[in-house]
């Protein structure tokens, strides 16, 4: 994958199979301590420790059209080649999170990419989830909750053209704003 | 972000999408299913997923639900889309860019001709 909103959609579609209910995905930039940090959190249906210490392993998987499981393991080893490193910690019955760090400046550290792409996928086409997003860049910080969209909406359904143009405009400028004013501070 | 104004926004958003529903209502349920899973979203699956969500904005049509789901099971034609149009038979599509995406969406979707190249056989 090249991009890092590649791998968090594919880590939230974890959580999704893991029939979570409620999933939270935070992004945070610290320049002053050169961290980039990715936490997917979800309620779904977690792991045993033995489970865990086998999802970073490419040959394990959950699935069962074939063998291979890759998403976790590609991250993984992304994470360790730019000095940060990738944990999970699970409670059967309760959830999981991931965090996922890297250097930020490291010269092999792959591009954020389009982060408002992938959390507009991710509220569209997975609407039975309560989706929070949070990008964080030094102390300027973009939330987005579906809750109130999903109140205001009632049984409109998110797929409804208008709705798509509201969304994809509420998170592309959200996320654009705050890198603008990121990069006139630095 | 200012939350009255798109408060506000949603509102108004609600009621224009709630009286254009009024208008077409007998066209028949759409629903496209885009496999989601590590492989499907490598090969692509987000942008094909992004082409078709643009496709529906531009064309404004409702009546159509977008659905994710993981792993589809044919790992060597993904990015792979599943079509189901009102009781007809579901038809699933491998290798499927963004190009030909939109050409299922104006061939199949709007003009009810399945697109042969692209269709994976059951």
């Amino acid at each position: 994958m090249k991009e890092l909103a590649l791998h968090l959609l594919d880590i939230a579609h974890n959580s999704v199979s893991a029939n979570a209910r409620n999933i939270t995905i935070e992004v945070v930039e610290d320049t002053r301590s050169d961290l980039l940090t990715l936490v997917v959190k979800d309620d779904g249906k977690g792991m045993d420790a033995q489970m865990v210490q086998q999802v970073v392993d490419p040959f394990v998987t959950s699935r069962t059209t074939r063998n291979v499981g890759l998403g976790i393991p590609l991250l993984k080893a992304a994470a360790e080649a730019c000095g940060g490193n990738l944990e999970i910690h699970s409670t059967p019955g309760k959830g999981t999170e991931v965090i996922v760090t890297f250097q930020r400046s490291h010269i092999d550290r792959m591009p954020l990419g389009n982060l408002a792409e992938t959390f507009f996928t991710l509220v569209v086409g997975c609407p039975e989830v309560h989706w929070k997003f949070v990008y964080q860049v030094d102390d300027n910080q973009y939330e987005f909750d579906d809750t109130l969209v999903k109140q205001e909406l009632g049984d409109v359904p998110l797929s409804d053209p208008l709705v798509l143009n509201y969304l994809r405009d509420e998170l592309e400028s959200g996320i654009k704003t705050l890198q603008a004013s990121f990069s006139e501070i630095s | 972000m200012d939350r009255v104004k798109s408060l506000e926004d949603l509102k108004k958003l609600r009621e224009q999408a709630l009286e254009k529903r009024k208008l077409k209502t007998a066209s028949g349920e759409v629903q496209i299913i885009v496999g989601m899973g590590t492989v499907g979203i490598a090969a692509g699956a987000r942008e094909t997923l992004k082409a078709i969500l643009e496709f529906i904005e531009k064309e404004n049509l409702s009546g159509i639900t977008v659905r994710q789901t993981g792993n589809i099971g044919w790992d060597s034609y993904e990015p792979i889309v599943q079509v189901v149009i009102g009781d007809q038979p579901k038809v699933t599509y491998g290798k499927v860019t963004p190009d030909v995406a939109i050409r299922i969406m104006k061939e199949h979707v709007l003009n009810g001709q399945v697109v042969k190249d692209f269709m994976l056989e059951g």
